[in-house]
């Protein structure tokens, strides 16, 4: 499927970005250091909601070594608000920090700056906020009661968002269908945790009037837009760098307030002012992810068929609009048939403010979600209807020749088989052995249980007719390809990798078109003044969109060299042919290697009828449509009833995400997917109080999936190539965290079915399963 | 201005002399002081190893150890852990060929408890491994990839 002849392109290449990273060479954004540099601490808002009585900076101006503190009014008038992706007419703009009313614990409030990041974090302690402390809601089902306590006094209700989608053909289904059932499920609110926080250093530079900010991020162009847009500076004076990036997983597609309020801050004092977040800090105030809350109904047969589902969506947005915030639970709609032929879907979602930390796409945003639904209610259809998980799975399915498929809730998927994956992975994981010895384990009284998962999901969004204005984002990707006079190769990216290796996969690509080697391409991307526009890295964009404009400036470099050494050979552009980084002329021993092809172009001492010199060429792709990898996975558990402890005992993911470019890297990305997903199956939970305070601000109360919880995982992969990019890969950044969830939580509930029990909601902790035992024993 | 003691620590092999508050933490030494920004910062709260550097040959978290503390001694960090500069250590092999590290940031601290592993236990178990890093956070890998990047190493100096 692949343009050019694979050769290095679908090898397990080691990664060309990993030298500085093992020895500690790579530079983060906290590691830039520059002539007169400051430091930026926060001041943060202790109580969830209440109105600010009075700010005293006088104490903390006054201590030793701090260069300003600034509040509110200080840049009142002079900055917007912090930047959204999408407008929705009547809903509040965010201040930069906050303007007279606090709306969650950690709320920006004042920013101290001085010449040492020491300095400034003890003079922001001597920050005095008075605050008048109001009735917080912290509870989304709570927080739609007509007479619950409002985030925003201005609105009517804390509903920020409502679309009902419903439809007669799912009512009519629910009323011939055999049977039906309800549930509720639950999808915690979840840290994304990036190992490095969030990290920004603003420099304005008075004498070229140019702003740089280097800045931990996944979308450096929209980040250089959101400041222009954000301080009315306009952005061709603005920089911006995404350098090293410590994990991003969606809560670094935002451009945050502080990032906003760090670029004026350096242009008020013409001094570079830098910020690296504590890890509590990271806890409050970097956007979470997940948070809903949904209801669930399902018309189906007595055979296991799936007719129509109903569904509510109440997604707690937090106290603001983040970037893409209220609009992610619209997706847990779309993805609601996940990979199976239902008839009808009927659902309403609402997004809905507390008063808590916002929260923003975390990998898979809505997704996960979707995924969680359907695949806990086809092992539900499965207990009520006394058929096995995988047959009904199989029942159900979109069968492999009805692709371009439409689902009832709107998504048109463009190649899937499911069974293919199904059955790679019943034989891999040897599933009838598996339940035959839970049948046994049972018998002797062990509580032993297998989950599956079979799904699909949504990877390089597509096209940009689907995007709002204000987004200042389409779903298009750009690449540069610039060919050097020696033949080797710089590629500029709009993406912006972050330990997704696409320096490697990129050098790949080229190599393949032009048989230089790998260490004879650089990939330069996340610097705005570098990179020609582009979007970034999200939503498993990488390869299937950054790769493919990267595919597309490939082949238009290839052809010119293809024009150009016809000329040379003195031979006709359809005589050349091309191998392995030579041209040659059919049928005699003429040829030029590429890099004489590339010396020519440069030296032009032989004009080229009708070509300019050099060689390069920029291509931006526009994907047509969206692309739905899909894959199936198992996992067996044993819980321990005296303690509700579960130990993972296998987990096998066959997983189908199109054509393989590095099978190494994508083991990565779906390994640390898995064991994200099954870290909120199990562990993770952002927690408030009922007061809003964080009870999961620190590493002692917020539990990362660490490496002993884990079994060697089992995984392979097949291949069914989409159509929709000339790479025929699909992506896979977000596989893990949308299979591994459902799959686990199945595995417990199957684990637990014999007592009685149905359902068991995220995290599934040893005291929550021992809490659920007791129960059920007890009856 | 704050009161400043002196400390001299040799890291990586040089001596270095400073004057310091009482109340620096070693990693903001060895990252502010000594341009060792190797050496990052996951949590300042000992929970997730993203400092961890050698002390006297030992591993230790470097967000938990005062500046003062190490006065007199010696650390290592990731920048010191090849014997000379073009050479990699086993270790640094063995997370590049077998995909130990994506976004990197965990990756040095990782490295250097790793390297107390292999110091107290040249042939370590899978179960060993994971015990042995259950200290170290990483986001990104899902620690099968650093489990085969240690037993990589683990091999070839078995090899060697
Ligand atoms: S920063 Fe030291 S253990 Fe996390
Ligand atoms: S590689 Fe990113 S945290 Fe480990």
């Amino acid at each position: 499927m692949t343009t050019f002849r694979p050769n290095s392109v679908g090898k397990p290449i080691k990664r060309r970005e990993d030298p500085r990273l093992i020895r500690g060479l790579a530079t983060y954004t906290d590691d830039v250091k520059l002539p007169r540099m400051t430091y930026a601490a926060f001041v943060r808002s202790d109580f969830a909601a209440g109105e600010i009585r009075s700010i005293d900076t006088t104490a903390a101006a006054a201590r030793p070594g701090v260069v300003g503190v600034y509040t509110y009014a200080d840049m009142d008038g002079q900055v917007g608000a912090t930047p959204i992706g999408v407008a929705i007419p009547g809903m509040p703009d965010h201040p930069l920090l906050a303007d007279g009313r606090v709306l969650y614990v950690g709320h920006p409030v004042a920013v101290v700056v001085a010449e040492s990041p020491y300095a400034a974090r003890d003079a922001a302690a001597a920050v005095e906020v008075d605050i008048e402390p109001r009735e917080a809601v912290v509870d989304v089902e709570a927080a739609i009661a007509p007479d619950a306590p409002r985030v925003y006094d201005e609105l009517d209700s804390n509903i920020c968002l409502q679309v009902p989608a419903p439809n007669p053909e799912a009512d009519k289904l629910f009323e011939q269908a055999d049977q039906t059932l309800s549930i509720r499920l639950l999808n915690q609110r979840v840290a994304p945790f990036p190992m490095e926080g969030r990290a920004t250093c603003a420099h304005w530079e008075e004498g070229p009037g140019k702003l740089t900010i280097w800045t931990s991020n996944q979308a450096p162009h929209s980040v250089k837009q959101q400041i222009a847009m954000c301080l009315g500076i306009p952005e061709i004076r603005i920089r911006a760098i995404a350098p090293e990036v410590g994990g991003g997983f969606g809560a670094k597609i935002p451009t945050y307030a502080e990032d906003a309020l760090l670029c004026w801050v350096s242009r008020d004092l013409r001094r570079p002012v830098k910020w690296s977040e504590t890890r509590t800090e990271n806890l409050l105030g970097m956007t979470h992810g997940r948070g809903h809350v949904e209801k669930i109904d399902v018309a189906f047969q007595s055979d296991g068929r799936v007719l129509a589902l109903k569904g509510q969506t109440i997604a707690d947005i937090g106290a603001f609009r983040s970037f893409f915030g209220p609009f992610i639970a619209l997706s847990t709609h779309t993805m609601s048939c996940g990979c199976y032929d239902i008839k009808a879907v009927a659902w309403e979602t609402s997004s809905v403010f507390t008063n808590t930390m916002a929260t923003e796409a975390y990998r898979g945003a809505g997704r996960p979600e979707a995924a969680y639904i359907i695949e806990r209610v086809m092992d539900e259809v499965a207990a009520a209807t006394g058929i096995d998980p995988v047959a009904v799975r199989r029942r159900n399915f979109i069968s492999k020749d009805a692709f371009p498929h439409t689902t009832p809730s709107g998504a048109t998927y463009d190649t899937g088989d499911y069974e293919k994956s199904l059955n790679r992975m019943i034989e891999l994981a040897g599933y009838d052995e598996a339940r035959e010895a839970q049948r046994r384990a049972r018998d002797d009284g062990r509580l032993v249980g297998i989950g599956l998962a079979t799904f699909t999901e949504v990877c390089g969004l597509g096209p940009s007719t689907g995007t709002a204005p204000q987004q200042r984002m389409g779903t298009w990707e750009s690449a540069t390809v610039r060919v050097e006079p020696s033949g080797n190769v710089t590629v500029y990216t709009g993406i912006s990798p972050h330990g997704q290796g696409q320096e490697t996969v990129f050098a790949q690509q080229v190599s393949d078109a032009f048989g230089v080697g790998l260490d004879d391409v650089v990939v330069v991307h996340g610097d705005t003044d570098q990179v020609q526009h582009g979007v970034g890295t999200f939503g498993s964009r990488g390869i299937a969109v950054g790769g493919a404009a990267l595919d597309m400036a490939l082949v238009k470099v290839h052809a010119k060299a293809t024009r150009i050494a016809a000329h040379h050979l003195d031979a006709p552009v359809d005589q050349i042919g091309y191998e392995d980084g030579e041209f040659t002329v059919s049928g005699t021993d003429r040829k030029l290697t590429f890099r004489q092809v590339a010396e020519m172009a440069h030296l032009w001492n032989v004009n080229v009828p009708g070509e300019e010199p050099g060689l390069e060429a920029v291509a931006r792709f526009e994907p047509s449509a969206t692309t739905f990898p899909f894959g199936a996975h198992l996992c067996q558990v044993e819980i321990d009833p005296e303690s509700g402890e579960i130990e993972i005992q296998r987990y096998v993911a066959v997983d189908d995400f199109g054509e393989v470019m590095n099978p190494m890297l994508a083991d990565g990305q779906r390994l640390g997917g898995v064991v994200q997903g099954i870290g909120q199956a199990m562990w993770e939970e952002v927690q408030y109080d009922e007061g809003g305070q964080l009870l999961s601000g620190t590493l002692m109360d917020y539990a990362v999936p660490r490496a002993k919880r884990f079994p060697r995982m089992e995984l392979d992969n097949t291949v069914t190539p989409t159509p929709i990019n000339p790479l025929g890969a699909k992506g896979i950044g977000e596989l893990g965290t949308i299979g591994a969830t459902p799959c686990i939580v199945n595995a417990i509930v199957d684990a637990l079915r014999p007592l009685g029990i149905d359902n068991v909601d995220m995290p599934a902790k040893p005291e929550r399963i021992w809490r659920a035992i007791q129960a059920a024993t007890a009856n | 201005m704050p009161r400043s003691v002196p400390v001299a620590i040799t890291v990586n092999g040089s001596k270095t002399e400073r004057e310091v508050e009482p109340r620096t933490l070693l990693v903001h030494f060895l990252r502010e002081e000594l341009d060792l920004t190797g050496v990052h910062i996951g949590c300042e709260s000992t929970l997730c190893g993203a400092c961890t550097v050698h002390l006297n040959g030992r591993a230790v978290k470097s967000c938990t150890v005062l500046a003062v503390q190490a006065d007199g001694q010696d650390v290592t960090t990731i920048e010191g852990l090849a014997q000379d500069a073009d050479a990699l250590h086993p270790l640094q092999v063995g997370f590049w060929e077998k995909h130990g590290l994506q976004c990197g940031y965990c990756t040095p601290g990782m490295i250097m408890a790793a390297k107390q592993l292999l110091d107290d236990n040249p042939n370590p178990s899978e179960a060993e491994i994971r015990e042995a890093i259950d200290g170290n956070i990483c986001r990104c890998t899902g620690y099968q990839q650093i489990v085969d990047a240690v037993q990589h190493a683990a091999e070839a100096a078995g090899a060697a």
